[in-house]
């Protein structure tokens, strides 16, 4: 395969042949829906624009990930667990009296700290192993929520500030919103720019080929655990702008199945790649309800009376997620990034794709 | 050439696997500026020499000094950043990057961008650094002769390719010592050709020492400057192309021929 630079775009310099974008369309396509989204309190109501805060922070938690698992090609099953720790973290940060726009990203370095401290065994284990040592992360975690009182307000959980920047309250969908559009771009530029440099190049190689990425100077054990830091850094940041929308934290929503998503996420969005974090979240946040409205529309219609499927129609919404996965490791196990990718080649092949 | 210090010199390396010896006291030096090859049978050792002096196996006994320097403990990372490169016998680019992405890795050591200056790209400085050793990567691309895939997926190019792109990314770590591991198995007469033109010039003119292991006997009696013969993990000659050539214990080595055919070893026991 060589390089899907359209027709007619030729590069004169260097600079315009490293930018962030693949092309100056996909930038401008990038730029149009980031400000078509500003207008989006404007058209939605209160639900769909929680939908959106939800696929928004889900996206920067999963780019963590997907910096770990799909680019530096380490496994975690641990993530939900550094969520909730940013999420508890910048609930603390507020009660000390530092204000919410700071304790997002000191929660997000708090929790890189975790991360790295948990990250350590990576340096030495892989694959199977790791997963193992990284759900004992998850139940260290989990069970230090619920104990430790000072840090977390225990079982009964913590409440928290709400996000306000100049004396300005954004506590609202329409507002906070806003907030996590804001704190997605930061994101995901920074994975982009990472990604696109020596040390994101160093992840990658360490994935692809970790002998010959050892011979050109890469020190595998740093970079391992350095994608640790790194995707725990990105949870951080996304548990605590969880916090700030729901303004109450507690120790339940963050179990191993919550990490299980977060997996899902990235598999059906495409390991190793940035958009496909977000593709993936925006699939895993919104498949419940789609299957949802689908069930609401089944329930006392004929099918439903004939098959009597009853009350087991709510069990869709679960059976959903999990064809889902399986689904898409059968049939597009590069995820929708890749199926994207696809479709904008076969369009600009049209009408000889073949 | 002038009798210079050796870039290189393994001295008495013997390395074990359990009870198998891959190589026994084995000593060589390689002098600056030459193109050292390494030969032997299937088993010699010769790839394990090279895994010795890349960091990848630690002798069991003996050292290596690179440039005067003992490196036989030195981390295998921290060899790039000496000056010591290296290609494999099997491929092993990364797969999933584009050619320029995988050339880029090998200036890893000479890039000072960390990832906090890499995520907000356009302020710390970032940018520049990356231009400018694009700039020196695009140097070597025109010189391999790979222009044509520079935006290409490694994964998805041609066997020959690989292998040039895999010499690419070991040049880029602007080494003083190169180290090929057969970088031309598998290879037609013209990809042979080609590949045997850029040691040479990468030699010559970018004054890179060359330490090369290959099966071509053709390749490598017409580049060398001096050769190594292995068998069995002990060193049984070594010096110019003619002398190895010549050299008894080498045919017997290579051909199998029966050991009355050698009874003239005295005469030919070499430096």
């Amino acid at each position: 395969m060589t390089s899907m630079t359209p027709a007619g775009d030729f590069r004169s310099s260097y600079r315009a042949d490293t930018t962030i974008f693949p092309t100056r369309s996909s930038m401008m396509a990038t730029i149009a829906g980031v400000a078509l989204l500003c207008a989006a309190p404007l058209v939605f109501g209160r639900y769909e624009l929680g939908l959106l805060i939800t696929i928004g922070f889900s996206a920067i938690a999963a780019l963590g990930l997907n910096i770990l698992v799909g680019f530096t090609g380490q496994i975690s099953i641990g993530h939900a667990a550094f969520f909730g720790f940013g999420a508890f973290a910048s609930a603390l940060l507020v009660e000390y009296h530092v204000p919410v726009p700071l304790a997002i990203w000191g929660a997000g370095l708090m929790t890189a700290v975790v991360g790295l401290v948990f990250g350590a065994p990576a340096a030495r284990l892989k694959g199977l192993y790791l997963a193992i040592a990284t759900l004992a992360a998850q139940f260290i975690l989990e069970d230090f929520f619920a104990r430790a009182r000072w840090f977390s307000g225990g079982v009964a959980g913590r409440v928290t500030e709400p996000y306000e920047l100049f004396g300005l309250r954004l506590d609202r969908e329409e507002t906070y919103f806003y907030v996590v559009l804001a704190h997605v771009v930061v994101m995901f530029l920074a994975a982009g720019n990472l990604m696109r440099t020596r040390d994101g190049r160093a992840l990658i190689a360490v994935r692809d080929h970790y002998l010959s990425a050892e011979m050109m100077g890469v020190n595998l054990a740093y970079y391992r655990t350095l994608s640790f830091g790194i995707a725990s850094f990105f949870a951080g940041v996304a548990g605590a702008l969880y916090a700030h929308y729901l303004l109450f934290v507690s120790v339940e929503a963050f179990n191993i199945l919550y990490s299980i998503q977060f997996l899902a996420m990235i598999i059906i969005g495409g390991l190793g790649s940035v958009m496909g974090s977000m593709m993936g979240a925006a699939f895993m946040v919104l498949l419940p309800e789609v299957v949802q409205a689908g069930a609401d529309l089944l329930a006392g219609s004929a099918i439903d009376r004939t098959l009597r499927l009853g009350a087991s129609i709510s069990f869709l919404r679960e059976m959903a997620i999990g064809a889902a996965i399986i689904l898409f490791l059968i049939f597009e196990p590069d995820g929708l990034a890749h199926r994207w990718k696809m479709i904008k080649a076969y369009w600009k092949l049209y009408p000889f794709s073949h | 050439m002038k009798a210079e210090a050796p870039i290189l010199a393994a001295e008495g390396v013997s390395l074990r696997f359990g009870g198998v010896r891959a190589l026994a006291d084995v000593s060589f030096e390689v002098r600056p500026g030459e193109i050292f090859s390494i030969i032997g049978p299937n088993g010699a050792g010769k790839t394990s020499m090279v895994n010795c002096i890349s960091g990848r196996y630690r002798p069991t006994e003996g050292r290596i000094l690179f440039d005067g320097q003992d490196i036989t403990r030195t981390a295998t990372s921290r060899r790039a950043a000496l000056g010591i490169g290296r290609t494999f016998q099997n491929l092993a680019l990364f797969g999933h990057m584009t050619v320029l992405d995988n050339i880029m890795v090998g200036r890893h050591h000479l890039l000072r961008t960390g990832f906090v200056r890499g995520m907000v790209y356009w302020l710390g400085g970032a940018q520049r650094e990356e231009l400018a050793h694009r700039r020196e990567v695009e140097e070597i691309i025109d010189f391999l002769e790979i222009q044509h895939v520079r935006k290409a997926v490694a994964g998805t190019l041609s066997y020959g390719l690989r292998k040039r792109v895999e010499l690419a990314r070991a040049m880029a770590l602007k080494p003083k010592l190169i180290l090929l591991d057969e970088p031309m198995a598998g290879m037609n007469l013209e990809e042979k050709e080609d590949m045997a033109r850029f040691i040479v010039d990468l030699n010559e003119e970018l004054g890179m020492t060359v330490l090369m292991i290959e099966h071509d006997m053709g390749v490598v009696m017409d580049i060398s400057h001096r050769v190594m013969v292995l068998d069995f993990g002990r060193r049984i000659a070594a010096g110019s192309p003619e002398e190895v050539m010549a050299d008894a214990h080498v045919k017997r080595a290579y051909l199998g021929e029966p050991d009355e055919a050698a009874h003239d070893d005295a005469e030919h026991a070499t430096a």
